[in-house]
């Protein structure tokens, strides 16, 4: 029978990428005398090992193997852990995930890594020829002029104890071939005597067989130590003795290889040694992270089985739902009414749930994403020769797969240029006054309906000098343009804008953040920075989260239905007249306690007819993003509700301050707003309008109040 | 019809095992540990347990010594999976009351071939 084992090939890959991650992070965790991290680190290079050979990956098995070696020495105390050895761990787990990756895709990997990180291990394992290479072949006795064998088997008494059954075992002998046996019951004691869990017979076997004394005696491996075991070859009479030869020839080669195999493992590299080391690899800087990401795009998701089981319920819960439903509406009358509508009540119920569990199904927390970077950041602090670590806050974020999935790379890259731009080097930061060792920050939290994603350092902070002399030697801008702090910021997105007085290998040369900000708006995101000088900047990314379900304030513009995402809302009030506050142009605040904010009709701002244009006889819809609020000035609150978000950009095209679309109950269709989105077109016909005004002595403006 | 209790971390070799020896008409049960192989053992009856050493919670050598302490699991063969062939390993396994052994990497035919010097 032969068993398809490629259908296991993902769920290895998977599991062993996750070990592999779980190594990664314990390494950079791991403290002298820290036995359970240790033992953890250990079982994954051994499940990652074992399931590497079942499944024929030769090369990552014997690569894992060294390492597993080297694990098992810190794991019994005979090697002390420090941080070289703990370096080599972190290398040898990108060869393992470069080993995998290449045996997934069938590609090349990069050899010279691998064969460095190998030698280096050798080398720190002191080229012990590995231990597990002894036992391979030396039964291999000449199996001529043999043609079956008399075997005396005496087992102690307690045999069965082990769980070994004697009746087994001569039924798989026997299919080796002709097997005969008898028993001797000398031993066998009065029956008074006999203790029902001991073995006392033992056997006198004649197998005639072709298979060779070392296959017969593999069968008894499980019993040889407890009890007399004597095979002894019946030489062959008649002329058979040439098939056995072929095979146990056939044998011979095999586990030869084997054993030649793992020496050539631990010798040839380190032959090459001294050339290895020479040419350090800058490569590997560039090439694991970018490519463990570009293809970790698995079309697969793993669900929790509660989340499953939840989903059938609550499916079983509508079925029931729908034959009560069906078999009301069989004949109707209105007596049934009240049943009806709690029947209609439970299906509604039933739905809501049902959606909320399939939605969570998509969402992944955002440590998915966070897990890689205290290795990059610990990578970048050893390159740079920089003292610095990571902070990292809201993992238990939840995300849509699909998004996560396209923001790892950005992150990278936000938090590279922290590493290198941002922080500073140790002697710097202490002649500043700052603490020794930098802090890169990672945080990611909700916000109306977006996630905030935060990559915050306290290094040198953006010098706007700086970036406008480079914008002007570029020929970005004028030279005597007068930029706003965020319209500086944006120059740092053009392509190719660096800053960095020297391009590194790590980042600076500016080809990148331009791109950054493509992968982020490509998902309908937008990203926004802040810094001071000397402080630390910080990069915020916001992302939408797609294919999310909104809960969102139906409002009544003229003949429109727009609805506003209710965790934008900071709260809905009728105006006062008495807290308007007419300043210059056509901005009008509204004095909110100790805010002035800024109030923005909707009629307005999409060209509406509406009879509600009176301020004061309007409602204000107090909605804040980024840190700013706004009052929107809608005709009436309608209701609130959940909305499915459907993609406008999908079904029509991206119209500014609008994020989506979504069909209501009627069948009519709403458009949602883009409270941000908003904020910033108010904020820009503010600064618009103060221009056009080229009044320099405008008081109050809109940017200032913001 | 012979019943089999697999326990391994890995899911894939989990997987592999079980699936293996269900197309050859065992009945498997799975454990992802060895504290969960031996809550199932003590709910349920076992022809064979299949286990790999190295799990969390509890490990394969210790899932065996306790097997052995219950009435139903004396005489029940007991497999370790290791990737270890060393005479050490076997003689802890042997120790904690293991039936036998089987080296990883395995493939099907073997493992197949291999318990039936245990089991039916």
């Amino acid at each position: 029978m032969s068993i398809d084992l490629s259908q296991f090939i993902p769920s290895f890959l998977e599991e062993s990428f996750e070990g592999l991650e779980l190594m990664e992070s314990e390494l950079l965790n791991l403290k002298e005398g820290d036995n359970e991290t240790i033992d953890s680190i250990f079982r994954a290079a051994h499940s990652i090992k074992g399931g590497a050979g079942t499944f024929g990956f030769v090369k990552v098995t014997e690569f894992t193997h060294l390492v597993e070696t080297l694990l098992d020495e810190m794991r019994d105390g005979r090697r002390e852990i420090n941080s070289k050895d703990t370096e080599i761990l972190l290398e040898s787990v990108d060869c393992m995930r470069l080993l995998i990756e290449a045996a997934r895709d069938d590609e090349e990997y990069d050899q010279d890594k691998v064969a460095q990180t190998t030698s280096r291990l050798a080398e720190t394992l002191g080229d012990e020829p590995s231990s597990d290479s002894d036992n391979q072949s030396e039964n291999m006795v000449a199996a001529s002029n043999v043609c079956g064998y008399t075997i005396n088997f005496i087992p102690e008494h307690s045999l069965a104890k082990t769980g070994n059954d004697p009746l087994f075992i001569f039924s798989a002998l026997a299919e080796l071939g002709q097997l005969t046996l008898s028993a001797d019951c000398n031993d066998l004691p009065a029956l008074v005597d006999i203790d029902p869990q001991e073995l006392y017979l033992s056997w006198q076997l004649t197998l005639y067989t072709d298979a060779d004394e070392a296959e017969i005696r593999e069968i008894f491996e499980w019993v040889e130590d407890e009890c007399l075991l004597e095979v002894v070859p019946i030489p062959d009479t008649s002329n058979t003795s040439q098939d056995i030869d072929v095979l146990a020839s056939e044998e011979e080669p095999q586990s030869q290889s084997t054993t030649t195999k793992q020496e050539s493992l631990v010798n040839t590299p380190k032959s090459s040694t001294e050339t290895e080391l020479a040419q350090d690899g800058k490569v590997e800087d560039e090439n694991i992270p970018a490519k463990a990401k570009a293809k970790a795009d698995v079309g697969s998701i793993r669900v929790g089985v509660d989340k499953i089981d939840n989903l059938i319920n609550l499916v079983g819960e509508l079925v029931i739902t729908q034959s009560m439903l069906s078999e009301l509406g069989n004949d109707f009358d209105m007596d049934k009414v009240d049943r009806l509508t709690s029947g209609l009540e439970q299906l509604l119920q039933n739905t809501k749930e049902l959606q909320e569990s399939v939605m969570r199904i998509r969402m992944l927390p955002i440590s998915f994403a966070f897990n890689r970077f205290p290795r990059l950041v610990h990578d970048l602090a050893i390159k740079t020769g920089k003292k610095m670590e990571l902070v990292i806050k809201g993992e238990q974020t939840e995300l849509d797969k699909t998004v996560m999935e396209q923001i790892g790379d950005p992150l990278v890259h936000l938090v590279r240029n922290a590493a290198d731009h941002g922080i500073e080097s140790c002697e710097v930061r202490l002649a500043k006054g700052k603490p020794e060792k930098g802090t890169i920050s990672l945080d990611a939290y909700h916000q109306g309906g977006n996630i905030v994603i935060e990559i915050k350092d306290d290094g040198a902070g953006i010098d706007r000098e700086i970036v406008l002399a480079k914008a002007v030697e570029k020929g970005l801008i004028d030279v005597n343009a007068i930029l706003t702090e965020s319209q500086v910021y944006d120059l740092l997105f053009e392509p190719g804008f660096s800053t960095a007085a020297e391009v590194t290998d790590i980042s600076g040369r500016g080809v990148g953040m331009d791109v950054v900000k493509r992968n982020i708006q490509s998902l309908g995101g937008r990203i926004q920075v802040e810094s001071t000088l000397g402080k630390g900047s910080c990069f915020k990314v916001h992302l939408p989260l797609t294919l999310a379900i909104l809960d969102g304030q139906l409002v009544k513009v003229g003949s429109e239905t727009y609805i506003i995402p209710l965790i934008a809302i900071v709260e809905s009030l009728q105006i006062d007249n008495k807290l308007i506050n007419r300043v210059s142009g056509d901005m009008v605040l509204y004095r909110l306690r100790d805010d002035n904010v800024p109030i923005l009709p909707i009629y307005q701002l999409f060209n509406l007819a509406t009879k509600c244009t009176e301020i004061d006889k309007a409602l204000l819809v107090v909605v804040e993003a980024d840190g700013q609020k706004i009052g929107l000035m809608v005709d009436d609150l309608l209701a609130q509700q959940q909305v499915v978000i459907k993609s406008l950009k999908d079904n029509y095209q991206q119209v500014a301050g609008i994020s989506g679309a979504t069909i209501l109950g009627d069948g009519s269709v709403a458009m949602i707003l883009d409270i941000p989105g908003i904020i910033h077109m108010a904020l820009a016909q503010a600064q618009h309008a103060q221009r056009e005004k080229t009044d320099g002595n405008a008081s109050v403006t809109a940017e200032v109040c913001l | 019809m012979t019943k089999v209790l697999v326990v391994d971390d890995s899911n894939s070799i989990r997987d592999m095992v079980s699936f293996t020896l269900k197309s050859a008409g065992y009945q498997t049960v799975e454990a992802k540990d060895g504290q969960e192989g031996l809550n199932k053992a003590k709910s349920s009856s076992f022809d064979l347990v299949i286990s790999d050493v190295n799990m969390p919670n509890m490990d394969g050598i210790s899932l065996c010594t306790e097997l052995r302490k219950l009435v139903n699991f004396k005489f029940t063969p007991i497999l370790m999976l290791t990737t270890e062939s060393s005479a050490e390993m076997k003689m802890r396994g042997k120790s904690a009351g293991a039936t036998g052994w089987l080296v990883k990497p395995f493939n099907p035919e073997k493992l197949l071939a291999t318990i039936k010097r245990v089991v039916k």
